[in-house]
C-alpha cells in the first residue's frame, strides 16, 4: 500500500539555512532518514514547501471564475509544510516509519493513497 | 427435533464463545474483515433455524464452515462477474489464487491449532488509530461476539449509532490498511486493549443497580474477553492482574445491590453472600501475576481488593496496608480519584479528620460526586454538617440507585449523625 504522511509544524522556527551553524546537521538527519526509506523499499517521493507566507488560494465555485486569495497565512499554531509518500505494507509499518521522522515536534497526518495516476 | 429456546441458547453461546476466533480467521484468510463479520452473522442466523434437526456436535466448526462456504461462493460470484467485464482472464485467474482453498489448511478447532487469533482480533479492535469509544464498540461486538444491539443496550445508544460506529471503523480498518497481525510493540498495545477491557468491566460494575435489567452483562463479557488474554499472553502480569482485579470485584457483585436494588456499602455487605470460589481463584490468579515480578497498576488495584475480599469481617480490613497502595498506586498512573481513595483508607485507619485533612488538598474533584458523597461521609463521621456535601453528590450522579442512597444519607445527617463511609473502590481508573 502507498501511505501519504502530511507533515504539519510550527513555521514560526525555521530550521537553520544553508551556511548558518547547525545546518550540516539538520540536513544530515533528512538524508539519513531518506536513505533509509530508500533501502527499506519505502520511497515513492517526498517534497518540503517554502513557508506559508509564499502560498496562494484559489477557491473556485460553481459556475464562477476562480477567486484568488493571498495566503493562508499561519493562523494556527501549525501548518501543512511537506510531505512523504511511502510504500507500506500496514498502516502499522507507516505508523512506524513516520515515527523516524527527523521533526522535534508538529503532526503527522498519515492516509492511505485511493489512487495515484502515475503509480506503476 | 430441538426446542427453539436450547437452539437460542445454544447460538448465543457460539457467538460469545467462538465467533470471535471464527471471526479471525475468516479474516486472515480473505483478508476482509467487513465480508467476514458479514458471513458470520449470517451464519449465526442461519443457525436459528438450521439447527432444529440438531445442534451439531462442534458448532465452532459449523460456524467456520458455513461462513467460509459463504464467502467462497461471494469471490467465486465476484470474480465471474469480474470476468464478464475484461476480457483479460488470463490475469484474473492468476489472481484467483489469491482467494482459493489451496495451500490452507482446514479449520480445525482445537485450541492448541488455533494460536493467537483471538488475541489478533482483540488488538485490531483496540488499535490506537481507532478512538476509544469504536474500540470499546469494536472489542465487544467483533470479538465479543454481542449483536449490535446488545452493545447498543449495554451503553443505553440508540442502535443506529452503534451500528454506524462499527461500519465507520470495519472501513476504516479495511482502507487505511490496519493489519491482523501481532504488532512489534505488543507491550503498548496490550497496554491499549487491557484499559479497553478495565473500561467494559468498569461500565458493567456502574450500572449495575440502576433499572436495566434487559443489559448484557458487561462485567461477564469483560471477564471472559480477558481471560482469553491471559489464555493467550499468560506471561503478561498486568492481564493476570486485571483479570483477578475483576474476579475480586464480581465475588461480591450479588451483595452489592440488596433485594430491592439499593446499593449496599461495603461495610454492611453480607459477607457470606460472596462467590468464595471466585475469591479463591483471584488469589490464585493475584500470586501467578505477581511471580513475574513486574508491578503495574491492575496487579496493585488487585491486591488491594483482595485485602477486602479475604477480610473476614470489615473490621478486620487492613486500612493501613490500602492507604499504602494508594499511594504506590497514585504513583504508577497519578489520578485524583486514587487519591479520594487513599483519603479513604486514611480516613478508616487514623480517623475522618485525617481523611479530610487529604480530601482538603485535592484538586480536580469538584465535579465528581463520590468526592461530594466521601466528604459527606467523613463529616458526619467527625459529628460535623454533612447534608450539603451529600446534596452536592446527589445533584452530580445520574445512577437511580446511588441517588436514592445518598437521598437517605441526606435525611439520616440532618437528623442525626452515624455515619460509614462509602464504598469506593471500581472508581480507581488506573490512568488517564
Amino acid at each position: 500500500m502507498e501511505f501519504m504522511i502530511l507533515i504539519h509544524s510550527d513555521e514560526s522556527t525555521p530550521p537553520p539555512a544553508p551556511g548558518e551553524p547547525g545546518f550540516e546537521e539538520f540536513m544530515g538527519e533528512w538524508m539519513s532518514y531518506n536513505q533509509s526509506l530508500i533501502e527499506g523499499g519505502h520511497w515513492v517521493s517526498a517534497a518540503s514547501l517554502a513557508p506559508t507566507i509564499t502560498a496562494t488560494t484559489l477557491r473556485r465555485s460553481p459556475g464562477q471564475a476562480p477567486e484568488i486569495v493571498d495566503g493562508p497565512f499561519a493562523e494556527t499554531k501549525e501548518q501543512f509544510g511537506g510531505y512523504y509518500l511511502i510504500s507500506a505494507e500496514s498502516l502499522d509499518e507507516a505508523i512506524e516509519l513516520a515515527g523516524k521522522l527527523p521533526i522535534g515536534s508538529g503532526s503527522l497526518e498519515i492516509r492511505p493513497v485511493a489512487f495515484r495516476p502515475d503509480a506503476e | 427435533m430441538t426446542s427453539a429456546s436450547d437452539i437460542a441458547d445454544a447460538v448465543t453461546r457460539l457467538a460469545r464463545e467462538e465467533s470471535g476466533r471464527v471471526l479471525a480467521l475468516l479474516t486472515r484468510r480473505f483478508r476482509n474483515l467487513d465480508a467476514a463479520d458479514d458471513a458470520v452473522q449470517e451464519a449465526l442466523i442461519t443457525a436459528l433455524t438450521a439447527w432444529k434437526s440438531g445442534i451439531p456436535k462442534n458448532p465452532a466448526a459449523w460456524l467456520y464452515t458455513v461462513a467460509r462456504n459463504a464467502l467462497i461462493d461471494q469471490v467465486r460470484r465476484a470474480e465471474a462477474s469480474r470476468r464478464q467485464l475484461h476480457a483479460a482472464a488470463f490475469e484474473l485467474t492468476a489472481h484467483h489464487t489469491n482467494h482459493n482453498e489451496e495451500g490452507e489448511p482446514d479449520l480445525i478447532m482445537d485450541a492448541s491449532s488455533l494460536g493467537d487469533e483471538r488475541l489478533r482480533l482483540l488488538l485490531l479492535c483496540c488499535h490506537p488509530a481507532l478512538d476509544r469509544d469504536t474500540q470499546v464498540a469494536l472489542t465487544l461486538r467483533l470479538a465479543g461476539g454481542l449483536t449490535a444491539a446488545e452493545v447498543a443496550a449495554a451503553y443505553l445508544l440508540p442502535e443506529a449509532t452503534l451500528t454506524q460506529r462499527v461500519v465507520r471503523a470495519k472501513r476504516k480498518i479495511r482502507e487505511a490498511g490496519m493489519p491482523l497481525s501481532i504488532p512489534a510493540n505488543l507491550n503498548e498495545r496490550v497496554g491499549a486493549l487491557l484499559r479497553v477491557l478495565y473500561l467494559i468491566f468498569n461500565e458493567g460494575y456502574l450500572s449495575r443497580g440502576a433499572e436495566h435489567v434487559t443489559r448484557v452483562d458487561l462485567i461477564t463479557e469483560a471477564i471472559r474477553l480477558t481471560r482469553q488474554v491471559v489464555d493467550e499472553l499468560p506471561s503478561s502480569a498486568e492481564a493476570e492482574g486485571l483479570l483477578a482485579l475483576q474476579l475480586y470485584h464480581h465475588a461480591r457483585s450479588a451483595s452489592r445491590v440488596d433485594g430491592v436494588g439499593e446499593l449496599v456499602l461495603l461495610e454492611r455487605q453480607y459477607r457470606s453472600g460472596w462467590n468464595l470460589a471466585e475469591v479463591t481463584e483471584a488469589n490464585a490468579r493475584l500470586r501467578s501475576a505477581m511471580t513475574h515480578m513486574a508491578p503495574g497498576p491492575y496487579q496493585v488495584q488487585a491486591i488491594i481488593a483482595g485485602h477486602h475480599a479475604n477480610a473476614r469481617t470489615a473490621a478486620d480490613t487492613d486500612w493501613s496496608a490500602i492507604a499504602e497502595l494508594y499511594r504506590q498506586l497514585a504513583q504508577m498512573a497519578p489520578n485524583p480519584v486514587v487519591d479520594l481513595n487513599r483519603a479513604v483508607a486514611i480516613a478508616m485507619a487514623d480517623g475522618p479528620l485525617a481523611g479530610l485533612a487529604m480530601l482538603d488538598r485535592l484538586t480536580g474533584l469538584n465535579d465528581y460526586h463520590l468526592f461530594h458523597a466521601t466528604r459527606g461521609e467523613l463529616l458526619a463521621r467527625a459529628g460535623r454538617p454533612a447534608a450539603a456535601s451529600f446534596e452536592r453528590a446527589r445533584q452530580l450522579t445520574n445512577n437511580d440507585a446511588e441517588r436514592r442512597h445518598l437521598a437517605r444519607r441526606i435525611t439520616e445527617t440532618s437528623a442525626a449523625s452515624s455515619a460509614l463511609p462509602p464504598e469506593t473502590p471500581g472508581r480507581t481508573a488506573p490512568s488517564t
